[in-house]
């Protein structure tokens, strides 16, 4: 179980509001991720759910029962921190058993439920070290480790891979992934970063300044961006925002298509060209940013990995018109 | 980089400091070993250079030695149990935000910049005192019987006014300790269920295992050598008398320095093994 219901919940610090009325439900065995710009309210989002910080206003339900008023220990969550919190002068058996030993349960059942999740998360080897002796990604699994024991009604994690290195970053997402499959229990996942929301997400939730700018699933996000923030935020490289005379042709206020929906071609008869500028040679792909097309100062476009052309050349440009995101005076996307 | 150059460079820049430490520290202490075999009178002009261990067996035999011996080791136990205990309570309620905290942290703090002299002399006559101390005031408000504290618990009272002293930079150690916890991992243990006590035991504690090391190490070398605040109070009298004292009472009321020797000789030895013991028994806290 894990259906978590949040019902018009504020967050004030002092005269501060970091978060405005908000509503959000998130279902059961979701993986949930809330990604914005750093101080956007992720955070603290969470860590209202968790229980660590008390909300102003408003109420929390998980599983129909109201815990606004309930201390973090009796909600039944488990949260994974960014610093990973695990306790250096304890074993990683003891570590992991934390949780057990502080609900008083019996020693045996203990012994088999941290035998079982180090099985799960490869830790079986290390559970006579201290967190001091492991690498980063294996002190995240202890964390891990200790959060999954408590076989809790949702996973709470924030930003828990921004410490790891690139590859292990990958591998870690891999295997949050893959234990979301095997438990699918409810996870709630906060970051930053929109390529950990889009490759993991069953929903991702977008916010800045505390408020709620869309919600859906990654595709939904990719596809229809509500308005000019999270279209700006999802994907990668980023959305090409154009104003002005083209964007009326359309009639909008902005347009945006994104670089892998305009294929680069011969300037002569193409709707739009400029010069090569910068190109990004990635192997399986090429981001080339063309220059002086007269509708903004650089667009950027996706092309095939060995495409011949080099900084300075000519370039036209011709966009999927069906791609096209148009988007009135206020960011609002037209429909 | 550590080169040969640089490295016989630093020997002998190092070398001025190093022979006066050595020459400051070897010169009294071989004084001292010497003196110990000497049957050294100065005021009755006895000076015969070799006794054997004459001093020793005269210093050791006697009753008042073991006195001083469980005396030192009462009071140094006591103090340091008093300020590590308060210290951390202490410690503890500093690092809660609290209004005027830097304040707070410096009257805390204050004691300790009083000279041992002066803070024994204040204690004995404005807050001891049976007859116009604050603590006799209280008593006799509230209809009791001042306490003479000098006379009728003088090793409490001297336990109190050292613990007072002390109890700063016990503090002080400790709250720059607890600054350095990690606020997710008590953020953790409360998610796993741990109320605050059992957070303090499992967390905190452990967490200032190594301050609590280096406080009592530090401590138990300044403790075992007090000598201003019993001066000042009993005299050594009362079952008070510290080894220290008693070296002193030695050397001094008897103006027998062969003697007096012996007896820091063996307070030395004394503080050594003591040291040992406790390096032994905290000191692994210090690795890791």
């Amino acid at each position: 179980m894990g259906h978590i219901k949040l019902n018009q919940i504020t967050k004030s610090f002092g005269d501060v509001e970091v978060i405005p009325p908000l509503d959000l439900t998130i279902e059961n065995g979701e993986f949930a991720v809330f990604v914005g710009p750093s101080g956007c309210g992720k955070s603290t989002l969470l860590r209202l759910i968790a229980g660590l910080e008390d909300v102003s206003s408003g109420h929390i339900e998980i599983d129909g029962r109201d815990v606004t008023d309930v201390p973090p220990a009796k909600r039944g969550l488990a949260m994974v921190f960014q610093s990973y919190a695990l306790y250096p002068h304890m074993s990683v058996r003891k570590n992991i058993a934390f949780p057990l030993h502080m609900a008083g349960m019996d020693q045996a059942e203990q012994q088999r439920r941290v035998e079982r999740a180090a099985s799960v998360l490869n830790l079986t080897d290390y559970l006579d070290r201290r967190p001091g002796q492991l690498s980063g990604g294996q002190r995240q699994r202890v964390a891990i480790g200790r959060a999954i024991v408590r076989e809790p009604a949702a996973f709470l994690f924030d930003e828990p891979l921004s410490n790891l290195d690139a590859a292990l970053r990958h591998g870690m997402r891999m295997e949050i992934g893959e234990l979301h499959q095997s438990l699918s229990t409810t996870m709630i996942y906060v970051t930053h970063d929109q390529v950990e929301a889009m490759t993991m997400a069953d929903k991702i939730v977008v916010l800045r300044a505390g408020v709620i700018e869309q919600v859906g699933s990654p595709l939904d996000l990719y596809r229809e961006p509500r308005n000019l923030f999270v279209a700006g935020f999802i994907g990668s490289p980023t959305m090409n925002l154009i104003e002005g005379d083209e964007a009326r042709k359309h009639g909008a206020h902005t347009i945006g298509i994104r670089p892998e929906h305009i294929v680069p071609g011969d300037p002569d008869g193409a709707p739009w060209s400029g010069t090569v500028g910068l190109s990004e040679h990635l192997g399986s792909d090429t981001f080339l940013h063309v220059h002086g097309t007269g509708l903004t100062e650089s667009i950027t476009v996706r092309a095939d990995g060995e495409v011949p052309l080099r900084h300075g050349d000519r370039v036209g440009l011709t966009p999927n018109a069906e791609r096209i995101h148009r988007f009135d005076q206020a960011g609002l996307r037209i429909a | 980089m550590a080169t040969k150059a640089s490295k016989s460079a630093a020997r002998l820049m190092m070398a001025p400091a190093v022979t006066l430490l050595l020459g400051w520290m070897l010169v009294p202490l071989t004084m001292t070993l010497y003196f110990s075999f000497a049957d050294y009178r100065p005021l009755r002009a006895t000076f015969e250079p070799w006794i054997g261990f004459d001093n020793y067996v005269r210093f050791t035999s006697s009753s008042s030695f073991w006195d001083a011996v469980t005396t030192t080791l009462v009071m140094v136990g006591s103090i340091l149990a008093i300020t590590v205990v308060l210290g951390i309570l202490l410690a503890l309620l500093l690092d809660k935000p609290i209004f005027g905290q830097g304040i707070v942290r410096i009257l805390i703090i204050s004691p300790f910049f009083v000279m041992p002299t002066v803070s024994a002399l204040v204690w004995k006559n404005m807050m001891m005192d049976p007859v116009n101390g604050v603590f006799s005031h209280v008593s006799r408000f509230l209809g009791a019987t001042p306490h003479d504290f000098l006379t009728q618990t003088p090793l409490f009272s001297i336990i109190l006014i050292v613990s007072w002293q002390w109890l700063p930079f016990a503090t002080l150690i400790l709250l720059t300790a607890i600054q350095s916890l990690d606020g997710e991992q008590l953020e953790a243990a409360e998610m796993d269920g741990a109320p605050p006590l059992k957070r303090f035991w499992h967390i905190i504690l452990p967490h200032l295992a190594r301050a609590i090391t280096i406080v009592i190490l530090i401590q138990t070398i300044f403790l075992l050598a007090i000598f201003a605040e019993i001066f000042v109070t009993t005299q050594g009298s009362f079952g008070t008398r510290t080894l220290t004292y008693l070296v002193f009472q030695r050397v001094l009321e008897s103006q027998n320095v062969g003697l007096g020797s012996a007896g820091g000789i063996i307070a030395v030895i004394l503080a050594n093994i003591i040291a040992l013991f406790l390096m032994r028994a905290v000191g692994k806290n210090l690795d890791a």
